[in-house]
């Protein structure tokens, strides 16, 4: 895929380095009340937000976290395994200085549901429900899970009930970073679409609109999809009528709330050059849509190797290692093994620090922080808290 | 612009001198589904067991579905079309690796004008937004549409003429927590369509992927979550009653240090002077920093191989076969998906 819009950044190349981004001066920041995650998928995302909401709480900020789909023993040590929709205190948290944390896990028909209750008439919100095209628009439609992660948000962000000065949000695990932006407009301009008031023509009187175009096209969904379906789709359709002007708002609400000064967008990537890829036309993208961008979080990076020693020197010397024990007058230590490790090693940062540095340059003025990978995996709050301690050194 | 590079096998014919047989229980698998979480790398994987099967002197179709042209820079070829282009070409006889991206839209638009006859009508659906709506909103027809020409490419030796057959479609699929969702298309409709034409496509797209013609591979690397999440890909499939094909371990770290090496690593017990000998015997400078760093490289190493172990005997608790390929610390090129082809090849997954 190239860019969707096009590149928007610098023309050349500068020679000022990046600036670090400082992680504990953003949490600290009481301007900022919602902190916005996203990435690609499998970069790390949910560990990043529910170790920066974590380290918030500890910080003596009151956060919620919103998170959509995180690992069964992360959730379980969280205390949010179970779906019900509603933030919970995460226990074990020592909040200092007044601080909390309440963490939720995303469940985006019970959301969806939700929303057509709050906006429609019982008699009205019981028969959207039971339509089949809604029961499957609501849990199966590939941009729900970001419309109703953006909703949400709106939602904790709209509730003083909870008294949470601040919200970190995850994204949900789409290919791209850009799908969490453009799902909501996607379907709002669906709900509010020619094609909608097409469906709803024959119920309000055909004669009008009826075209020679539209004799075709209805002609065609009936070949394709069959009459059933166009029949559900029509009645969902005249149902949820009065709904969509009300769906069109919240959803423009929160993305002006996105816009806004009190939100700081993460973008989370790996050393990887999709995911840096993915990262570049995201934070592209919140530049053209004037969206605050906080900094850049890169996870899962290699450590530097002790000592001065080049890939191409340690493995030439366990080369010669190993020749020396084929020939019996050697010593039969891990000595080549560390060597090529050393060496493998080497190769692996050299090969993450070029692909930064590529970023880097076409991306200046990002604020990046890189995060070592962990040797071992993260699913408690002390995994957490280190986390937490490696974003916030500032590298 | 077609590269013409020698198929897998003989790119690295010289650190695998003999090829093994591909294993007999792929021989029936016309069209293998590569799915994996995120991060573990299953377009690369896709790729390479498309050209091990080409080496095999087939001719091979490799289809994405996901928009994002990952095969074009894999096989750094320009962006692919809705259209079947040749990304590699085997010497003499050798098989041939085409690529295709697979977009909703276009599939939708030739689907229509293949049994409907539709020319015309097509551009009308697109002006009422009709095309926009089938392809992102309407659930479940999206996912009908992608199998649907998957299901074209793998069956089309059956009434094709003219046009190309494929011995191999490989198809790199959704990722592994959306996969059994993505494949098992007339579930997913059933509560939508439960007749009509869509739901018929669906049904026959849904007897290929149930046959003993398909097969669903899972990529996964030794961590937690993405093993987790392929235990219970293989659950959903399993009930979706989806063929589970073999599951293939990515990156996986060679094993530098035997057994004993290991715990001594980690409880900080590697002889230290020792080693600075073997260093010193070979003329590498010795320093307490190098020594410092081997010795904590070593540590890191040896933990994480301990977490590795740890889920490799996960995996091989799922009792679905097991391939596995290195971590190549230089990242993916032309070069290393011919290495990784030639790995799968020796190992018999194609």
């Amino acid at each position: 895929m190239s860019a969707p819009h096009g590149r928007v950044g610098p023309l050349v190349a500068r020679d000022d380095g990046t600036p670090a981004l400082d992680v504990d001066a953003l949490l600290r920041d009481r301007r900022i009340d919602i902190i916005v995650c996203c990435g690609s998928g499998g970069v790390g995302k949910t560990t990043t937000s529910a170790a920066l909401a974590l380290r918030a709480a500890e910080q003596g900020r009151k956060v919620v976290v919103l998170t959509i789909d995180p690992a069964r023993r992360l959730a379980q040590s969280m205390g949010i395994e179970r779906l019900d929709n509603v933030p919970r205190p995460v226990p074990g948290v020592t909040g200092g200085n007044g601080g909390s944390l309440d963490a939720m896990m995303l469940d985006m028909k019970r959301t969806f549901d939700e929303v057509v209750e709050s906006q429609a008439s019982p008699e009205k919100a019981a028969q959207i429900l039971a339509n089949p095209f809604y029961v499957a628009l609501s849990s199966s439609f590939a941009g729900t899970q970001e419309y109703m992660a953006m909703e949400k948000l709106g939602q904790l962000h709209a509730d003083r009930s909870g008294g949470w000065d601040l919200i970190v949000v995850d994204t949900p695990p789409s290919r791209s970073a850009l799908d969490f932006l453009d799902a909501p407009e996607r379907l709002s301009s669906f709900l509010d679409g020619r094609f909608i008031r097409l469906l709803l023509a024959p119920a309000r009187g055909p004669a009008r609109l009826m075209s020679a175009g539209l004799g075709v096209m209805t002609n065609a969904l009936t070949k394709v999809l069959g009459t059933q379906v166009l029949r559900d789709m029509q009645t969902f359709v005249a149902a949820f009528d009065t709904l969509f002007g009300g769906f069109r708002q919240r959803a423009q609400k929160t993305y002006r709330l996105l816009q806004a000064d009190g939100t700081a967008f993460l973008v989370v990537a790996s050393p990887e050059p999709d995911a840096l890829r993915e990262a570049a036309y995201f934070v592209e993208r919140l530049n053209e849509e004037r969206m605050p961008l906080a900094g850049l979080v890169v996870n899962r990076a290699g450590h530097a190797p002790g000592g001065r020693l080049s890939a191409e020197r340690a493995l030439a010397a366990a080369e010669r290692l190993d020749e020396e024990r084929a020939q019996g007058d050697g010593s039969d230590g891990p000595t080549a093994g560390l060597l090529r490790l050393h060496a493998d090693r080497s190769r692996i940062v050299a090969r993450e620090t070029r692909l930064r540095a590529r970023f880097a340059t076409t991306h200046p003025d990002v604020p990046t922080a890189v995060v070592p990978a962990l040797s071992t995996d993260v699913h408690d709050l002390d995994g957490l808290r280190t986390v937490g301690d490696l974003l916030s050194q500032r590298s | 612009m077609t590269p013409v590079t020698p198929p897998a096998g003989s790119a690295s014919g010289l650190r695998f001198p003999t090829m093994t047989s591909p294993d007999e229980r792929w021989a029936d698998v016309r069209l293998h589904v590569v799915t994996g979480k995120g991060g573990t790398g299953k377009s690369t994987v896709a790729a390479a067991l498309a050209l091990a099967l080409a080496s095999r002197g087939k001719t091979v179709l490799l289809c994405e579905v996901e928009g994002r042209q990952g095969i074009a820079q894999l096989f750094d070829v320009a962006p692919l079309p809705y259209e079947e282009r040749r990304v590699v070409q085997g010497p003499n006889d050798g098989g041939d690796l085409y690529a295709l991206a697979i977009d909703p839209e276009s599939a939708l638009l030739e689907y229509l004008a293949m049994y409907y006859r539709l020319g015309r009508a097509g551009k009308a659906l697109d002006r009422f937004g009709v095309i926009d709506f089938a392809t992102t909103i309407a659930p479940g027809v999206r996912d009908v549409l992608l199998t649907g020409k998957v299901y074209e490419a793998v069956n089309r030796n059956r009434r094709g003429r003219s046009s190309r057959q494929y011995d191999a479609v490989v198809l790199d699929a959704p990722p592994t927590g959306r996969i059994a969702q993505f494949l098992n298309v007339n579930s997913e409709l059933a509560g939508l369509a439960k007749v009509g034409p869509i739901r018929s496509q669906a049904d026959t797209v849904m007897t290929l992927l149930r046959s003993k013609r398909t097969a669903v591979h899972l990529v996964t690397v030794l961590e937690d979550m993405p093993v987790q999440e392929t235990a219970d890909g293989i659950d959903e499939l399993r009930v979706a009653r989806l063929p589970v094909g073999a599951v293939v371990v990515n990156m996986t770290r060679r094993p530098e240090l035997d057994d004993e090496e290991r715990d001594a690593a980690v409880s900080g017990e590697l002889d230290r002077d020792a080693v600075a000998a073997d260093l010193e015997s070979v003329g590498v400078r010795v320093t307490e920093a190098l020594l410092d760093g081997l010795l904590a490289e070593a540590r890191e190493h040896a933990e994480r191989r301990e977490l590795e172990d740890e889920q490799r005997k996960r995996i091989s608790g799922l009792d679905v076969p097991t391939y596995e390929l290195p971590r190549l610390a230089d990242g993916i090129d032309l070069g290393a998906l011919y290495e990784l082809a030639a790995d799968l090849c020796r190992q018999g997954l194609a």
